[in-house]
C-alpha cells in the first residue's frame, strides 16, 4: 500500500508542476512586444565574451526601440546565461524557445555552444544568428542557422596568405589554445595553407585558456628561432603571451586572428603587441559611416571602446533587426527567409551578405597594431 | 644548455608563485585540518584592491619602491580582513562539525567571491598598476634572470623562513601549534583558540596579499578567476609537499613549476596539466603524506 | 517487500514521469527533468562511497566523462537494433558505458584507496583531472571541439529510459545499503579497524563502493550523452564534481532519498533564479546560489535529511 501512496505524491507533484507550466505559459508575450532571445556566457570562465557581444546587442536593440521599434512595436531582449557550459546553452535555448516564445535567438560566442544550442533551433524552426562563432559546423545544422563572421577555413589559410606573400616569411611556429575550439580550427587551417604556400612550421604549442604562464612554451619556440608566431587565440590571453615573449627576447613578429581586437589587447600588452599584425572584422580608422557611428555610440553608452565581440553582436542584432522590418509578418519563418537574403548591409564589421551556406561573405582585413589604434594594411578576400 | 638554464630559470619563478600561495593554504591546514578552498579567491581580492587603491591613490605615477609597499600595505589589509570575516562568519559555526562541511563551506565562499567578483568588478581582464618597473638583473646570451623573478623567489623562501620562525619560536607560534595537536587541550591550557585562528587567517591571507601584489606586477592581467587554476595547483603543492609542512609548500611549489616547465621543455606542452597532477598522484601513492609530511599512526 | 514491487514501483514512477514529460511539459521542463534524472545518478552514487563508505570523492565527473564519451562512440558507430528498435541500443551502450567507467573506477580506487580524507579527495580530483585532459587531447573525440550529432531523442522513450535508470540506481543502491554486504560499507565509515577486526576486507570493501559508484556515473553520463546529443570536456569540469558533491552534501550524506532531493533541488534552484536575472539585470543567480549553500551548511549541517531515509520520518508518529 505505501508504493501507492508513493505514486500519488509523484502525480501530486507532478500536477504542481504542470499548474506552474501552465501559467508560465499563460505569460503570453504583450500584443506590442517582439521578443528576442540572446543566450551566452554571462558567468563562468568565459563571461567576459558572453558580457562583450551583450553589449553589441543591447546597444543595437536600445537604438531600434529609441527610433521607435518595428513595425511600431517594442523589442524585448531576453538574455540568458549559461556558464559557460553546452548542455546549460540547450537548456537556455529550450527555455527561450519553449516558455519566453521568441521568435529569433543571437548566440553565441563558443561554436561549442553554439554547436549545442542550434539543432534546438532547427528543431523548433526558430532562425538562429551567430555573432562570432566561427566552425564551419554551425551554420551546416540546419537551414535556420546562421552567422555574420568569418569561418575558419577563410580567416586561416587569409592569415597564412599574408604572412607568405606580403610579410614573405618562411618559419613561422604556432602557440594554440587547447581548450577552445576556435583557436584548434584557426591554427589548422592557417598550418595547411602555410605550408601548401611552401612555408614551414617550425613549431606547434599549447596552452589552456586561463593560463598565465607562457614561458615554456616560448622558450622552446625560441629555441626554434622563429620569424614570426601565429597566436590564433583572445586578448584575454594575447596580451600576456606577447609580454612574456618579449621579456625571453622573442623579436619575432606576432599574428593573430579575429579574437585579438580589444582594447584590452593594447592596455595589457603594451609596447609588447606593437608591430603585430591580425585578421579582423574591420579597421577603426575605417571611412565606413556605420563603424565610425558604432564605436561613437558605444564609446556614449558603455564609456570605453568596444572589442571585436560587441562589434559582432551589434552587427548580428542590426541583421535580425533589419529582417524582421523586411518581412512582410512577424513569425520565424519569415525572418528566416529575409536574412537569408540579407545583401550588403552595411554593419560595424563592414559589408556583409549572407551566402547560400547561411555564412557571412565578407573580406578580412588585415591591420597592424601602432601604438593605440589598428592601422590598416590591406584587404583580403577569399 | 641556454635552454635548459632558461627552463630551470622559468620553472623556479612559476614554482616560487606556487610556493607562495601554497604557504597560505598550509598554514590554515596545518592548524585547522581543513582546505580553505577560498585562499585562492582571497588572493584574487587582493589584487583587486591593489587595483582600485593604486588607482585611487595615484601609485601608478610615480612607479618605485614606495608606490610598491603601498600597494602591497593595501593588499595586506584586504586579504587579512577578508580572511578575518570569512573565518568569522562562514567557518567559525561550523567549528564543530563534520570536516566535509567545512570543505563545501569554503568551496561555497569560494564560488560566492567568484561570482561576486564578476559581478562587481566585470569580468573583463584588468592590467595591474605597475607600481614598480621590471628589468633585467643579469643576462647571459639567451638567458635572462629579472627583477620580479628574484623578488618573488626571495619573498617565498623569506616568508617560509619567517613563518617557520614564527611558529616554532614565538609565544602565539607555540600556542598555534598546541591548537593544532588539540583544540580541547589547547583550551585546558588557557589557550583561546578562536583568536589563535583569527590570528592563522590573519597571516595565511596577508602572505596571499602579498603573492597577489607580486604575481599581478609579473603577469601584469588580473580578473575575478585569476585565483582558480593557481590555486588549484599552489593546493596541489602544498600537498605534494606535506600538507600542514611550511618547508613542504615551498619544496612542492617549486618542485611543480619545474616538472611543469620539464615537460614543456621536453616532452609537450598538452599533457601540461595531466602531469602536474600525474606528479601528485605518484607522489601520495608512494608517500601517502606528501614529501615532508608527518604520517599520523592511528591508533585503537 | 518482495523483489518485484520495486521494480514496479520504478517502472511506474518512470511511466509517470515520462508520460508527463511528453504530454504536459515544455522542452525547456523536460531538458530540465533529464538533467534531474542525471543528477539524481551520480549524487546517489556518490552517496554510496561519501555517505556510506566515508571516502571523500572528487572524480564523479570524470568518471561520468567516461561513461558518457564511451556509449557516444558506441552508439555514432555502431547501431545494434536499427531504426524501430532503437530504443534498444540506449540501455545497452549505457551498461557498457558504466562498466567502463567502471574499469576507470577501479583503476583510479585500487592504488588512491590506501588514502584518507583529504588526500583521498585531492587524489580523485587530479584523476578526473586527467580524464579531462586525455579526452581534451584524443582526436578520436573531438578534443575541444566536442562530439556532435550523438543520436538520441528527447522523446517519451527517453525520458522513460532516463528515468528508469534514475529509478533502478536509486532501488539498487538503497537494496545494496541494506544488505549484509552493504553493511561492510556502513562499517568501514564508521571505524576501519574495528571493521577489519570483525573480519572485513576493508580495501576490497573500499574498492567495491568505489567501482559500483562509478558504473552508476557512467550511465548517468551516457544518458546525458544522448539526451544533450553533443558533448563536450568542458562539461566534465571539476566544478561539476564539486556540485555532485554538493548535493549529496544538502542532502545528508547517508541518506539516499535525501540525495534524490538534494539532485533536485541543485538543479532546479539555479534555474528558479532566472526570472530573477530578468529583472534586475545583473546575473546573481551563482552569487545567491552560494550563498545558500554557506548559510545551509551554517544552519543545517547534517544536510536536509541528515542520515535518516524519508520513510523513517514517519515511523516514530507512528509508534505514538
Amino acid at each position: 500500500m505505501r508504493q501507492l501512496r508513493h505514486v500519488l505524491v509523484i502525480f501530486a507533484a507532478a500536477l504542481v508542476a504542470q499548474a506552474c507550466t501552465k501559467k508560465n505559459e499563460g505569460n503570453a508575450p504583450a500584443v506590442d512586444e517582439i521578443r528576442i532571445g540572446q543566450f551566452g556566457s554571462m558567468t563562468g570562465g568565459e563571461a567576459t565574451f558572453g558580457q562583450s557581444t551583450d553589449k553589441g546587442v543591447r546597444l543595437a536593440i536600445d537604438t531600434k526601440n529609441a527610433a521607435g521599434g518595428i513595425k511600431g512595436k517594442k523589442i524585448k531582449l531576453i538574455t540568458e546565461d549559461n556558464q559557460g557550459k553546452p548542455e546549460e546553452a540547450a537548456a537556455v535555448v529550450k527555455k527561450l524557445i519553449s516558455q519566453d516564445k521568441v521568435i529569433a535567438i543571437l548566440g553565441e560566442v563558443a561554436s561549442t555552444r553554439s554547436l549545442a544550442a542550434a539543432p534546438i533551433a532547427q528543431q523548433f524552426k526558430i532562425p538562429m544568428i551567430t555573432p562570432s562563432s566561427t566552425n564551419p559546423k554551425v551554420t551546416q545544422v540546419g537551414d535556420y542557422v546562421f552567422r555574420v563572421c568569418f569561418i575558419d577555413p577563410f580567416q586561416g589559410p587569409v592569415m597564412a596568405r599574408f604572412a607568405h606573400d606580403n610579410l614573405k616569411l618562411k618559419k613561422v611556429a604556432v602557440l594554440k589554445d587547447l581548450k577552445s575550439d576556435y583557436s584548434l580550427g584557426l591554427s589548422d587551417f592557417f598550418q595547411k595553407k602555410f605550408k601548401e604556400l611552401g612555408g614551414e612550421i617550425v613549431s606547434e604549442q599549447t596552452f589552456q585558456t586561463g593560463d598565465s604562464d607562457f614561458k615554456a612554451q616560448l622558450t622552446r619556440i625560441r629555441s626554434t628561432n622563429p620569424e614570426a608566431i601565429f597566436i590564433p587565440a583572445y586578448y584575454t590571453e594575447v596580451g600576456l603571451i606577447a609580454r612574456q615573449a618579449r621579456e625571453l627576447g622573442l623579436k619575432a613578429i606576432l599574428l593573430g586572428g579575429d579574437g585579438w581586437d580589444s582594447p584590452k589587447l593594447f592596455e595589457i600588452g603594451q609596447k609588447a603587441v606593437e608591430g603585430s599584425y591580425f585578421s579582423n572584422h574591420y579597421a577603426s580608422e575605417s571611412p565606413n559611416k556605420a563603424t565610425q557611428d558604432f564605436i561613437k555610440n558605444f564609446k556614449a553608452k558603455f564609456n570605453e571602446g568596444p572589442d571585436g565581440l560587441s562589434a559582432a553582436g551589434y552587427d548580428a542584432a542590426m541583421i535580425l533587426l533589419n529582417a524582421m522590418e523586411r518581412a512582410p509578418e512577424l513569425t520565424p519563418a519569415a525572418i528566416r527567409d529575409e536574412l537569408a537574403k540579407t545583401k550588403d548591409f552595411d554593419g560595424a564589421t563592414g559589408k556583409i551578405t549572407i551566402n547560400g551556406e547561411r555564412n557571412a561573405d565578407k573580406d578580412a582585413f588585415i591591420v597592424k597594431v601602432d601604438g593605440k589604434t589598428l592601422k590598416f594594411i590591406t584587404l583580403l578576400g577569399p | 644548455m641556454e635552454e635548459f638554464l632558461q627552463h630551470i630559470i622559468n620553472g623556479l619563478n612559476l614554482g616560487a608563485g606556487y610556493a607562495l600561495i601554497a604557504l597560505g593554504y598550509t598554514m590554515v591546514y596545518g592548524i585547522l585540518q581543513m582546505i580553505n578552498f577560498a585562499h585562492s579567491e582571497v588572493y584574487m581580492i587582493g589584487a583587486f584592491s591593489a587595483f582600485y587603491g593604486s588607482r585611487f591613490f595615484n601609485l601608478t605615477e610615480h612607479p618605485g619602491w614606495g608606490s610598491f609597499f603601498a600597494a602591497l600595505a593595501l593588499a595586506i589589509v584586504a586579504c587579512s580582513s577578508l580572511g578575518l570575516l570569512i573565518e568569522r562568519f562562514a567557518y567559525r559555526p561550523l567549528r564543530n562539525s563534520p570536516k566535509t562541511n567545512a570543505l563545501i563551506t569554503a568551496i561555497g565562499v569560494s564560488l560566492f567571491l567568484q561570482f561576486s567578483g564578476q559581478v562587481v568588478f566585470g569580468a573583463d581582464p584588468k592590467l595591474f598598476p605597475s607600481v614598480l618597473e621590471d628589468y633585467a638583473l643579469w643576462t647571459y646570451g639567451n638567458v635572462q634572470l629579472r627583477l620580479f623573478d628574484v623578488t618573488i623567489l626571495s619573498v617565498a623562501c623569506v616568508a617560509m623562513l619567517l613563518l617557520n620562525f614564527f611558529i616554532q619560536r614565538t609565544r602565539v607560534g607555540t600556542a598555534m601549534r598546541a591548537v593544532s595537536f588539540s583544540f580541547r587541550s589547547a583550551t585546558l591550557m588557557g589557550i583561546n583558540v578562536n583568536t589563535i585562528i583569527m590570528v592563522t587567517f590573519i597571516v595565511g591571507s596577508a602572505l596571499a596579499g602579498v603573492g597577489s601584489v607580486l604575481l599581478g606586477l609579473k603577469y601584469s592581467k588580473i580578473d575575478p578567476l585569476m585565483g582558480t587554476l593557481i590555486g588549484l595547483k599552489a593546493f596541489v603543492a602544498a600537498v605534494l609537499g606535506g600538507i600542514g609542512n611550511l618547508p613542504g609548500a615551498v619544496v612542492g611549489g617549486l618542485l611543480m613549476g619545474l616538472s611543469e616547465e620539464m615537460v614543456v621543455a621536453y616532452l609537450s606542452s598538452t599533457y601540461r596539466d595531466a602531469l602536474a597532477f600525474g606528479l601528485l598522484i605518484f607522489i601520495l601513492l608512494v608517500k601517502p603524506s606528501g614529501l615532508f609530511g608527518q604520517s599520523k599512526v592511528e591508533k585503537v | 517487500m518482495g523483489a518485484w514491487r520495486g521494480w514496479i514501483l520504478v517502472v511506474l514512477v518512470a511511466l509517470s514521469i515520462a508520460t508527463l514529460s511528453s504530454f504536459v511539459l515544455n522542452a525547456y521542463m523536460q531538458q530540465i527533468l533529464f538533467y534531474i534524472a542525471i543528477n539524481v545518478m551520480l549524487a546517489c552514487s556518490l552517496n554510496l562511497v561519501m555517505g556510506f563508505c566515508g571516502q571523500f570523492s572528487l572524480g564523479q565527473a570524470g568518471f561520468m566523462a567516461v561513461g558518457a564519451y564511451v556509449s557516444a562512440l558506441l552508439s555514432l558507430n555502431w547501431s545494434l537494433f536499427p531504426e524501430p528498435f532503437h530504443y534498444f541500443n540506449f540501455p545497452l551502450y549505457a551498461i557498457a558505458g558504466g562498466l567502463c567507467a567502471g574499469v576507470a573506477g577501479f583503476l583510479v580506487g585500487m592504488p588512491s584507496l590506501r588514502l584518507r580524507g583529504d588526500y583521498l579527495a585531492i587524489v580523485t580530483l587530479g584523476f578526473g583531472e586527467i580524464i579531462r585532459v586525455i579526452l581534451l587531447n584524443l582526436e578520436v573525440v573531438g578534443g575541444a571541439r566536442g562530439l556532435y550529432g550523438i543520436p538520441g531523442t528527447q522523446d517519451f522513450g527517453m525520458c522513460f529510459h532516463a528515468f528508469f535508470w534514475a529509478g533502478a540506481t536509486v532501488l539498487l543502491l538503497w537494496r545494496l545499503v541494506h544488505s549484509s554486504f552493504g553493511r561492510a560499507f556502513l562499517s568501514v565509515r564508521e571505524d576501519e579497524i574495528a571493521s577489519e577486526c570483525m573480519g572485513i576486507n576493508t580495501t576490497r570493501t573500499k574498492v567495491s563502493a568505489f567501482v559500483i559508484s562509478a558504473f552508476f556515473a557512467g550511465a548517468a553520463g551516457s544518458i546525458f550523452a544522448y539526451t544533450t546529443n553533443s558533448l563536450n570536456p568542458a562539461s566534465f569540469q571539476f566544478v561539476k564534481s564539486v556540485d555532485v558533491v554538493i548535493m549529496v552534501v544538502l542532502g545528508g550524506m547517508g541518506s539516499i532519498s535525501g540525495s534524490v532531493v538534494g539532485a533536485v533541488l541543485v538543479t532546479i534552484l539555479p534555474e528558479a533564479l532566472r526570472p530573477l536575472q530578468e529583472y534586475t539585470g545583473v546575473d546573481l543567480r551563482m552569487v545567491i546560489y552560494s550563498l545558500t549553500l554557506i548559510l545551509l551548511m551554517i544552519w543545517r549541517p547534517s544536510g536536509l535529511f541528515g542520515m535518516k531515509e524519508w520513510t523513517q520520518f514517519r515511523r516514530p508518529r507512528r509508534a505514538a
